[in-house]
């Protein structure tokens, strides 16, 4: 009995540890207290007025989104084109490229981020959404280019081979069976940069000045002075987004495992 | 050529808004005021960076050390119990979706005076007045490795995945007990996957900024802390030697765990 | 008239060399109008690479490649309007069955009506009518190689490729496309060009088989002509088994006939050259063409005999399998149809064998 039951409630207990944390901010967030006492004493969506009523929540939220869709389009661009180009460069240069674009992984975000306000900050480009756009785009760019490159080593090349057998010029091949078949490697791409900016507040302590502050920067400004369930309303609101659009990258992901899986399946 | 022609946007794009920067500001510990490497010797005399250092080193192992032992059980859950895996999956996927400001904040909401654990713990009546949590190295420790135990699970369960069942069943067929060929034959093949969340945990941790301002102590600051307040008084060239350390402290570990079999993309596979 | 429509193809000197190693080191092969070809050959022999220059995948080193008399070197792969069927099949994942054998119509500007004409009546051909609208992995393994062989040749081509296109069938399934691919070929009239290394598939198939071994032509010939009369080792022991004697020739007569000495016996092999007298050669047989002779032997064709003892003694079902050791210590295999009529050979028993002049090559 023993052998089982205790192995199955350590687990338990550390996925509680996972979970709990995020399920507190939820329900506190519904909570009527005034300040963070758990469990709470009524139901209440009064932090949600506060946060949809209050213009100094709303304005970085909408920059926020600004930042990350261009963040989004800047990114999935350079980085598509980049996977493309980077899978036939020959290897001294392909490692050469792929180490400069991959290390923002790597490099602690602190240095990422006053090297980039070092810089930013002598041509007017802090306090700025342009700024943040440009910054963030680095930060996102390895997701962009490793989710793409990831779909172009599963394609058969055979496949453009087949397509080019049947008169499809180069072009053609591209448009007609390239693309479609990084699609969905392009779509995570695109959901992993988008969360990698809204979500970003190292960067944004640095860059966004007084005049461009993000959603995750007015929380960390808040957050210094009072902790009032706004923020629990705020993070909830943020932790649904991200998750529907996290989801959506693992469906598409497993979506495209499983296509390439089964016409593979024949191979000898 | 057209190879060349594709990826030179995105690799002038990185030099220009991020390595030369980065690079520009890095030259500061060296240049500034005069070049010499006077900044680098200053340091092994400096009581101040040596603390800091000290803190940021010991935290990310402590993180490193309590992932692996919270991480192993769940990844190996995870591999061997296919019916509950989509269920843990997304108990482990949920808090790694969610930003590290939004979960930071939970475990303030969690440790405060009167947050969720001292008034659990008094209304038990384990303690009579509630417990100082927040603001201690304790509380970073805590959140920083609840933030960083996907990172240690996923490479784990990675490894353990693809070791063959049919091993197991061998080990035990040959008279080993489930506990023996746990130890004989599925730990050291899951060292790969080991090593590579003992790599991803540490370096990472060695760059944490956000979770230990927010919940940590006030005098246990981390190396990250130190350079964004060096930067705030405009001493680039202190905040620049101080990266270069940092930087150096990961790039040296991550060297060293390269030379290990297995590890190979580490930092690519494992995603966000 | 099913002749003019099929391509010719006619290989010059070609050759393929990758760093200074040569895969395809000067192949010279002409391929007629309609005919069925198969490169034949080990993997690494340069089948696959000959392949792919033909159809445009792969620049040759040297060399020319000519279909219907104009040189096709330099033109890209989507001009040459060759049909290709690939190992694996690469049918498109994303696009579902009608789709994948309309490609190559689109490609072409077919209207859409022509084209779901067209696929109807590929799908037919392939016995899959009513399949258009899946996607190729709900499909079997023989569903999908049928589609790729429909979209090759939707489009009419002169000339169809295949690179091991049933490599990844069992055996069942593979035998039963070998006879349909057969009879496409008759319907169709286009010239195939098949590429495999299993030597009993190319027997099945081909018009003419083009063996090839480290990146040359080793023989090129009907089916029979190479079970016959191979004229290396190589081919010999390729397809089929093979005995090999070795032998010093002593006399030559008429009608390409030599005759050798070997452990002691004269032995009449048919050769096409004309060796000299005390030339070291080897002579082969066929392990089914030999027999016990029993010391009662009569036949009216000339027969080569030989003194063996038996070292190993097989029954395989249907045949029974001797290895025999010559005077000398070569060994030689005799397969025998087995029959309750026939006496069993023990093993060490002294026996003699003899088999036919024609069975008896030189290499």
């Amino acid at each position: 009995m023993i052998g089982r039951v205790l192995p199955t409630t350590v687990v338990a207990l550390i996925l509680l540890f996972l979970a709990l944390p995020i399920v507190v901010v939820m329900v506190v967030s519904f909570s009527s207290a005034t300040y963070l006492t758990f469990p709470p004493p009524a139901f209440s969506l009064k932090w949600y007025e506060a946060y949809f009523g209050n213009a100094d929540w709303l304005r970085p939220t909408w920059l926020s989104l600004w930042v990350a869709a261009a963040v989004v389009v800047l990114s999935t661009v350079l980085g598509t084109l980049a996977a493309l180009g980077i899978a036939r460069l020959p290897r001294a240069l392909r490692i050469i490229a792929t180490g400069l674009i991959l290390s923002p992984l790597i490099v602690p975000v602190i240095v990422v981020a006053i090297g980039i306000y070092y810089a930013f900050s002598r041509y007017g480009l802090v306090g700025s959404p342009f700024g943040l756009v440009l910054a963030h785009t680095c930060l996102a760019v390895p997701f962009v280019v490793t989710s793409v490159s990831a779909s172009l080593a599963g394609i058969d090349p055979r496949l453009e081979q087949a397509a080019l057998s049947l008169g499809a010029t180069p072009m053609g091949t591209f448009n007609q069976v390239t693309l479609p078949l990084i699609r969905p490697g392009v779509l995570v791409g695109a959901l992993f940069a988008f969360i990698t900016s809204f979500d970003e507040l190292v960067v944004a302590l640095f860059l966004s000045g007084s005049r461009a502050i993000t959603l995750p920067r007015r929380m960390w400004d808040d957050l210094r002075f009072q902790i009032d369930p706004t923020i629990a309303a705020v993070s909830t609101l943020t932790i649904v987004l991200t998750v529907i659009l996290m989801a959506c990258a693992h469906y598409l992901r497993k979506r495209a495992e499983q296509t390439r899986m089964s016409t593979s399946s024949v191979a000898p | 050529m057209v190879p060349l022609l594709l990826a030179a946007p995105l690799v002038l794009y990185m030099l220009a808004f991020y390595a030369l920067p980065v690079l520009a500001m890095l030259m500061r510990s060296i240049s500034d005021p005069t070049w010499s490497l006077t900044h680098y010797k200053d340091l092994a005399g400096d009581p101040v960076f040596i603390k800091v250092f000290w803190n940021t080193l010991e935290t990310s192992f402590i993180v490193t050390v309590s992932t692996l032992l919270l991480g192993y059980p769940v990844a190996l859950a995870l591999v061997r119990a296919p019916k509950w895996a989509p269920l843990i999956l997304i108990l482990i996927l949920l808090p790694f979706w969610t930003s590290v400001l939004v979960r930071s904040y939970a475990w303030m909401v969690l440790m405060g005076r009167h947050g969720l654990i001292n008034e659990a713990l008094l209304a038990a009546g384990l303690l009579e007045r509630p417990l100082r949590l927040l603001n201690t190295p304790l509380a970073t420790q805590i959140a920083m490795t609840h933030i960083l135990l996907p990172y240690m699970i996923l490479p784990i369960a990675n490894a353990l995945r693809q070791i063959d069942p049919s091993l197991a069943r061998a080990a035990s067929g040959l008279g080993a007990t489930p506990f023996a060929s746990f130890r004989q034959v599925t730990l050291p093949l899951s060292m790969p996957g080991v090593a590579a969340g003992v790599l991803l945990v540490f370096v990472l941790a060695l760059g944490f900024y956000i979770t230990p301002a927010m919940v940590g102590g006030p005098r246990e600051i981390t190396l990250s802390m130190l350079i964004s307040q060096q930067v705030e008084e405009l001493n680039w060239a202190y905040a620049a030697t101080l990266s270069a350390v940092l930087l150096a402290t990961a790039l040296g570990i991550i060297a060293l765990f390269y030379r290990l079999p297995g590890i190979g993309n580490a930092f690519t596979t494992s995603g966000r | 008239m099913a002749a003019e429509l099929g391509a010719s193809v006619a290989l010059r000197d070609l050759e393929k060399s990758y760093d200074r190693v040569a895969a395809v080191a000067g192949v010279s092969l002409d391929i007629r109008s309609g005919e069925f070809l198969t490169l034949l050959g080990p993997s690494g022999s340069g089948k696959t690479t000959t392949l792919m220059m033909i159809a445009g995948f792969e620049t040759p080193t040297g060399g020319d490649i000519a279909i219907d008399g104009t040189s096709v070197v330099g033109m890209p792969p989507y001009r040459r309007n060759i049909g290709m069927v690939f190992q694996n099949y690469a049918l498109f994942p994303h696009l579902t069955v009608a789709e994948n054998i309309g490609f190559p119509l689109k490609q072409r500007g077919v209207s859409k009506e022509d084209r779901a004409r067209l696929v109807g009546e590929a799908l037919e051909l392939v016995h899959l009518p009513g399949y258009g609208g899946r996607y190729p992995r709900q499909l079997s393994g023989g569903q999908q190689q049928r589609v790729a062989l429909a979209r090759a040749i939707v489009f009419k081509p002169r000339l169809l490729l295949m690179d091991e296109p049933l490599g990844a069938l069992d055996k069942q399934l593979r035998e039963n496309l070998q006879l349909e691919m057969r009879r496409l070929h008759a319907d169709l009239g286009i010239t195939f060009i098949y590429v495999t290394h299993d030597q009993e598939e190319a027997l099945t198939m081909s018009d003419r088989i083009a063996v090839m071994n480290d990146g040359l032509v080793a023989q090129v010939g009907r089916p029979e002509d190479l079970y016959d009369r191979p004229s290396n080792r190589f081919v010999a022991s390729f397809i089929g088994e093979s005995n090999f004697l070795p032998a010093i020739v002593r006399a030559l007569e008429d009608n390409d006939v030599v005759v050798a000495e070997c452990q002691g016996a004269l032995i009449r092999a048919v050769c096409p050259s004309r060796p000299a007298a005390g030339d070291k050669v080897m002579l082969t047989t066929r392990p089914e063409r030999l027999r016990f002779t029993d010391g009662a032997w009569n036949s009216s064709t000339p027969q080569n005999r030989l003194s063996v003892t038996v070292t190993e003694a097989v029954f395989a079902g249907e045949r029974c399998r001797y290895m025999l050791q010559a005077g000398d210590g070569t060994a030689v295999v005799l397969k025998e149809p087995s029959s309750a009529a026939i006496r069993r050979r023990a093993v060490g028993e002294q026996a003699e064998i003899a088999w036919s002049v024609a069975d008896t090559i030189l290499v």
